[in-house]
């Protein structure tokens, strides 16, 4: 038998599948990916040398500005592309590991507490909503104050406070999933209720999770950015956005650029997530995949 | 004699409440041969959907309990197996449909992809190909056109027809020696559901499949059922071959089911309409529950529950009128 229904060939189909995409922010968001990956081979002054003779140093089209520190210089001398290039890895590898590690935990209590049910569920919904009744800034303060300020403890602290609202959300998906009826089918068909919560329910709410995880990349640089602003972050000198923008702070009126730069950094980032989330939003549901 | 493939013995299942026991199946008998299909009839919550999943062991946890009685496969007591046993029969050796098929399908997965999962879950040694064939083929056989096309669809791009024959063929992909079909039709309409009942049944001719129809629609009895238990209140009130239903009813229940089909050679105004509510069933006096509705009601039915006696070979009532 041969079917008449000329399906898009598989190229096309290739084609199709980037029609809508946010380019621009899947530019900037690679560009973030890759000097955080590899920016250290790209970097054209060390970040954390100091050079008095060329401290406020404005861009290079100013009129006192030069080349040699394209977006400028700190109040110390030190060239703030390299910072930003820098900067870029510390976010990045907060924001990554910070994700993957609230993230895992997210999901796990939110299948074993949505799926069991009971007092499994009351228990681990107790725990979720005192993590998410915690002021962040506060608990990161108390714990840079304790542990000492470094990026593995921001990595902890976000991590710490971060999962809770993936636990949250992706129960209340687990509830909605768990009493359809192809849940009900797999148990028929002989399926353990491990695989009915690997297989049927978790793939479900991967793209709630993806979406989520996306939205986060934003939260974390931010409140990455508002821990090292505040001086309990990333200690100096080693670069990071928010404390390069406390930095700056000071001299706003007289070297803008000390500021902008990383301010823009943050902006821009933030902004590509949160664009691409809400693209991945559509894509990933089966039910828009076919929309031309 | 016929093959019996299950029987159920007195079974019960009760559900433990804050407000009380509910003895949603309370004694329950019946028996199903190779080839058959037995319909279980009833009102709504008498019981007909509990009584199945507990013929699976999936009874609503953690409130639902079977309590008591056999359910035995294939000579095999199946209330006696352990979990692990449990999980390798079902699905290979009986299988259900639900009603709904619009969530009966997973979603974010290809129709394809899922009705290979059975398959894979209980025919370790099967290659990949082969398995891809046994989709294809059961795919054909529930008349899915073009299933090679179609079997890397998603859900939402099949009609509800379709679903439910594509759960068809989930359902049967094993070659269960039972299907259980909880009114599979009602979701559908009815041009569909006529074809969902040819198909279903010129599947169960060719593998000798036994069925049980849950249903509350008569028409689909006549249709499909062999046989017929008729469940009132968690227990069955009548059993017996589909004529004898139709033409000689026994039970006051059955009866009164059978006067308020609307008949086509009468022109009626109001359709026959049994009085009452159906009895709570987590407070059931002590004898009939249909008492308080029959048109028959004697001084006896209030104080024990009638026996089952055979009004003849393979029809069984429970009714004191019986005893008379």
């Amino acid at each position: 038998m041969t079917n008449s229904i000329s399906l898009p060939s598989k190229f096309n189909q290739f084609l199709l599948a980037f029609k809508g995409v946010p380019a621009i922010s899947i530019a900037i968001l690679v560009t973030f990916v890759f000097f955080g990956l590899f920016g250290s081979f790209f970097l054209p002054y060390d970040p954390t040398e100091m050079d008095l003779m060329s401290a406020e140093k404005p861009p290079f089209w100013m009129t006192e500005g030069s080349t040699a520190h394209i977006l400028g210089a700190d109040e110390m001398g030190r060239d703030v592309l390299a910072r930003l290039i820098g900067g870029a890895s510390v976010s990045l590898q907060v924001s990554l590991v910070v994700i993957l590690l609230a993230g895992s935990v997210g999901i796990t209590i939110a299948l074993l507490s949505g799926f069991i049910g009971g007092k499994v569920d009351a228990v681990l919904m107790m725990v979720t909503d005192i993590f998410m009744s915690m002021p962040y800034l506060l608990i990161a303060m108390v714990l840079a104050a304790v542990l000492g300020p470094s990026k593995n403890n921001i990595i902890l602290i976000l991590a710490l406070l971060g999962w809770a609202g993936y636990a949250r959300i992706l129960r209340s998906e687990v509830l909605r999933l768990k009493d359809q009826d192809f849940v009900k089918l797999a148990e028929v068909a002989g399926c353990s209720k491990f695989r009915i919560m690997t297989r049927e329910i978790l793939p479900n709410i991967v793209n709630t999770l993806i979406i989520m995880a996306t939205l986060q990349v934003g939260t974390v640089i931010i409140a990455e950015s508002s821990i090292s602003f505040l001086g309990l972050g990333v200690p100096p000198p080693e670069p990071a956005w928010g404390s390069m923008v406390a930095d700056g702070r000071d001299f706003l009126t007289s070297s803008w650029w000390i500021c902008l730069w990383p301010g823009l950094a943050i902006l821009f980032t933030v902004l590509s997530c949160n664009l691409l989330g809400d693209w991945l939003r559509l894509r990933l549901d089966p039910k828009f995949r076919q929309i031309q | 004699m016929p093959e019996k493939i299950l029987e159920v013995k007195n079974l019960q299942t009760h559900f433990f409440t804050k407000s009380g026991v509910v003895k949603a199946v309370d004694g329950v008998s019946f028996h199903v041969n190779k080839g058959e299909t037995l319909g279980l009839v009833g009102e709504s919550a008498c019981g007909k959907t509990i009584t199945c999943l507990s013929i699976l062991r999936l009874v609503p946890q953690p409130a639902g309990k079977i309590v008591g009685g056999e359910v035995i496969l294939d000579g095999v007591d199946i209330l006696e197996m352990t979990n692990r046993q449990m999980q390798e029969v079902r699905g290979d050796q009986i299988s259900m449909i639900l009603q709904d098929p619009m969530t009966s399908l997973n979603p974010v997965f290809t129709v394809g992809t899922q009705v290979a999962w059975p398959i894979r879950q209980h025919q370790k040694n099967i290659g990949k190909k082969d398995i891809w064939e046994k989709v294809k083929d059961m795919l054909h056989r529930v008349k899915i056109p073009s299933p090679e096309v179609r079997l890397n669809e998603f859900p939402h791009q099949m009609s509800g027809g379709m679903r439910q024959r594509i759960i068809g063929a989930m359902s049967l992909s094993c070659q269960p020696k039972l299907l259980i079909a909880d009114e599979p039709t009602t979701a559908l309409d009815v041009t569909v559901q006529a074809q969902f009942l040819d198909l279903i049944k010129s599947i169960q001719r060719e593998d000798d499949l036994a069925m049980i129809m849950v249903t509350h629609d008569f028409g689909i009895v006549a249709n499909v059922c062999d046989r017929v238990a008729v469940m009132y209140a968690g227990k069955i009130v009548e059993t017996a071959p589909i004529r004898e239903l139709f033409n000689d009813p026994r039970h006051p229940y059955t009866m009164a089911l059978m006067a308020s089909l609307p008949k086509m050679e009468e022109d009626l105004e109001t359709l026959y309409s049994i009085e009452g509510q159906p009895p709570n069933l987590s407070n059931l006096p002590p004898g009939c529950s249909f008492l308080p509705r029959c048109e028959h009601a004697m001084d006896i039915c209030k104080e024990k529950y009638p026996a089952n006696s055979e009004v003849r070979d393979g029809h069984t009532v429970s009714c004191w009128l019986m005893e008379k």
